[in-house]
């Protein structure tokens, strides 16, 4: 099994015809197959996008026509910025159950309203500022290198995109590889957290161990954390090995990420560690050693 | 993005909350118009820099006196002898570095009688996604030192986007204050207009420290801090105009300009990544093994070979950088774009400290190939140990 995402998703793009899109599409495309079926464009509708192996995906007008059409039960955004909450709305307003958003340096105040909307509906949204999720030789949505995944017993869950191939790398090169990965996003406001990857990892039988990825800034690794004290004492547990970035961060300096920036002792990285590793998680102090942490965890 | 004390007054008093008259101060010529403008009997004259702590803070210079960064006039002379003694001098305060930052202008403002401080915040609190307002009776103070040892006397409240601040809201708010009569009527207008003013203008922070009721019983916003999110900026020309540069570092600005994320640090090893959380763990990474990082310069998603060599250069300005890192585990970046961007960097600015190199992910294979063959001293690597224990070697055997 795997969660979220596999061979029967159909996948639509929202900005299907920019440069980014088009790269990415073509490489979802090459991935396993996996099944992109539309995109959309206000102005294009009734066109088509030719990919590089030939492949054409018709063009509608909005996600609900594309949706209509095509039965896409999943969208990925590649919108810029300044649109991507509107085409947010736009797949929760057509009811798409799974919407992933790519968009790094979507405002702030944009998410907050997209979140009260998406609160009131039945639509996931992984991300903004994400780099997706996907199950190897399956499905791929958003940007992750497919090569480095391999079919397999972990499961990813991150808040930094690039640390997420890490562990995916590096889980991968141990021979362990994984069932999905999934890449929440590192800004304050966004439509998955910890906890709700966390809750399907543990129900997912084929998951068979858990990387969970961190970093500095909130309380959301604090909450993870406690939920699987929580889980544990109802007699689910998988083992699982943890990472927080910016152990050394200096204090009060966003690091990049808006999320990331430790003030008043709220959200620092030992904190973290020490919650999760009260959850029984194998924190790693270097992140290079995701993989093979994993193995000694394994091992018992 | 941050602004200043007199802007951000500028900015509330258009959407209609209550801050004192003021005039602000770029040059001494300006003094005159201000004390002729404000009719005294007090006056006070606040130093206007991109930190906190300026009251408390102290000069660099001994002609600026003993005092403080915010000071008190009881006569249009000593307005003036204020304002030569601190503009174009440096003020340390808790929160600037040991040499302080050169305070480039001044505010003049009406003076005010204060009965009691009390402290007003909004933010976008993470855990419910929505905008809260932090209360608090102790103003004045830090409040992280208030949220420390009585946590108790803070109220956060979230706002529903949906809703706005409701009369509930604001009453709740006016309770935790402990604002009564005529202080309870402004405060029932003033926090829906500040609530309006923070969404408009995508603020990312809006702090009133202190909010006061004076003794007139009446509200007014004494002292506040705006910054701004940068990626809301595209929409709003006018908040951008206030941007001081003064206030920034050189190679902050820079790197902005293409759309660069740089970060100075102390050490001596700069680094490029891509993603904050990858530039967090090579920092990490660098300290396990014994070394500092100097910078670094997060190229992001999305990056040509011309800005990847911007960045390269950018690092390269800091003086402290005794060898480099290229980190980038490419998913939208191609490994390829970000190996031909270094080597055109190399070439242009004729690197003579230790460089490693590590890519990985998408066009890999390519993107090692032209590194490879470039016949450039370049120390590949194949993970991010690897990558972090060859740096720390080549800078300490330099």
């Amino acid at each position: 099994m795997s969660i979220l995402i596999d061979s029967n998703t159909k996948v639509m793009v929202q900005g299907l015809t920019g440069k980014t899109g088009s790269f990415h599409t073509n490489q979802a495309l090459e991935y396993f197959g996996t099944q992109m079926v539309a995109g959309t464009h206000p102005r294009k509708a009734g066109e088509s996008w030719t990919a590089d192996n030939g492949a054409s995906l018709p063009i509608y007008a909005n996600a609900a026509d594309a949706k209509d059409a095509t039965g896409a039960n999943a969208s990925v955004i590649y919108v810029p910025p300044a649109g991507a909450a509107a085409a947010i709305e736009e797949a929760i307003d057509a009811e798409i159950p799974l919407i992933v958003c790519i968009t790094e340096g979507v405002p702030v105040l944009d998410m907050v309203r997209v979140k009260a909307k998406l609160d009131r509906s039945n639509s996931r949204l992984i991300g903004p500022n994400c780099p997706g999720l996907l199950t190897p030789e399956q499905c791929k949505i958003g940007i992750m290198p497919g090569k480095i995944f391999k079919k397999g017993s972990v499961g990813v869950v991150s808040r930094s995109g690039t640390l997420t191939y890490e562990a995916v790398y590096q889980t991968s090169v141990e021979g362990l590889g994984q069932t999905s990965a999934v890449g929440i996003g590192g800004d304050p406001v966004k439509g998955t957290e910890f906890i709700d990857v966390l809750e399907m990892f543990l129900a997912d039988d084929e998951t068979e161990s858990i990387v969970m990825i961190g970093e500095i800034g909130g309380t959301a690794e604090e909450d993870a954390a406690q939920f699987l004290i929580d889980e544990a004492k109802k007699g689910r547990k998988k083992p699982m090995v943890g990472f927080i970035a910016g152990r050394t961060a200096p204090k009060g300096r966003t690091m990049g990420h808006a999320g990331a920036i430790v003030s008043g002792g709220k959200g620092d990285a030992e904190s973290k560690i020490a919650a999760m590793e009260a959850a029984g998680i194998k924190v790693s102090p270097s992140p290079a050693r995701l993989g093979t942490t994993m193995v000694e965890v394994l091992k018992g | 993005m941050n602004i200043h004390e007199y802007q951000a007054k500028a900015v509330l008093k258009e959407f209609g909350a209550p801050v004192a008259d003021g005039v602000p101060i770029l040059t001494l010529d300006d003094v005159q118009t201000a004390v002729d403008t404000l009719p005294g009997p007090l006056w006070v004259v606040k130093s206007q820099i991109h930190a906190g702590g300026r009251g408390k803070g102290k000069f660099v210079e001994a002609a600026a006196g003993e005092k403080g960064g915010v000071r008190l006039a009881f006569s249009k002379e000593e307005v003036m002898d204020h304002a030569k003694a601190m503009l174009g001098n440096h003020l340390v305060t808790a929160q600037t570095s040991a040499d302080g930052k050169q305070v480039n202008r001044l505010y003049v403002e009406d003076g005010a009688d204060i009965a009691s401080e009390l402290y007003l915040s909004l933010l976008v609190d993470r855990e419910t996604g929505q905008p809260a307002f932090v209360a608090s009776t102790e103003g004045g103070m830090d409040i992280e030192a208030v949220a420390h040892d009585t946590p108790d006397k803070i109220l956060t409240l979230p706002i529903d986007p949906m809703a706005g601040v409701t009369e509930d809201a604001a009453g709740k708010l006016c309770d935790a204050l402990a604002l009564e009569g005529a202080a309870r009527e402004d405060g029932m207008k003033l926090f829906p207009v500040l609530y309006k003013a923070f969404t408009e203008k995508d603020m990312s922070m809006l702090e009133i420290n202190p909010l006061i009721v004076m003794e007139n019983g009446h509200l007014r916003v004494l002292d506040a801090k705006v910054s701004f999110d940068g990626n809301a900026l595209f929409r709003h020309p006018d908040i951008m105009e206030l941007r001081d540069t003064t206030e920034e570092d050189e190679k902050e600005i820079e790197a902005s300009e293409w759309d660069l994320a740089y970060i100075a640090l102390d050490g001596t090893i700069g680094c490029m990544v891509n993603g904050a959380g990858l530039a967090m763990a090579t920092m990490d990474i660098i300290k396990l093994y014994g070394e500092e990082p100097a910078n670094f310069c997060d190229v992001g998603g999305g990056a040509n070979a011309e800005k990847v060599a911007a960045a390269f250069k950018i690092i390269m300005k800091d003086p402290n950088v005794k060898g480099i890192l290229v980190n980038i585990f490419g998913g939208i970046m191609k490994c390829d774009v970000i190996a031909e961007g270094v080597i055109q960097a190399v070439k242009e600015t004729s690197l003579a400290v230790p460089l490693v190199v590590r890519l990985e992910g998408t066009n890999v294979e390519k993107g090692k190939e032209i590194l490879a063959q470039s016949g450039m001293n370049i120390i590949p690597a194949d993970d991010l140990d690897d990558a972090a224990q060859k740096i720390v070697a080549a800078v300490k055997g330099a």
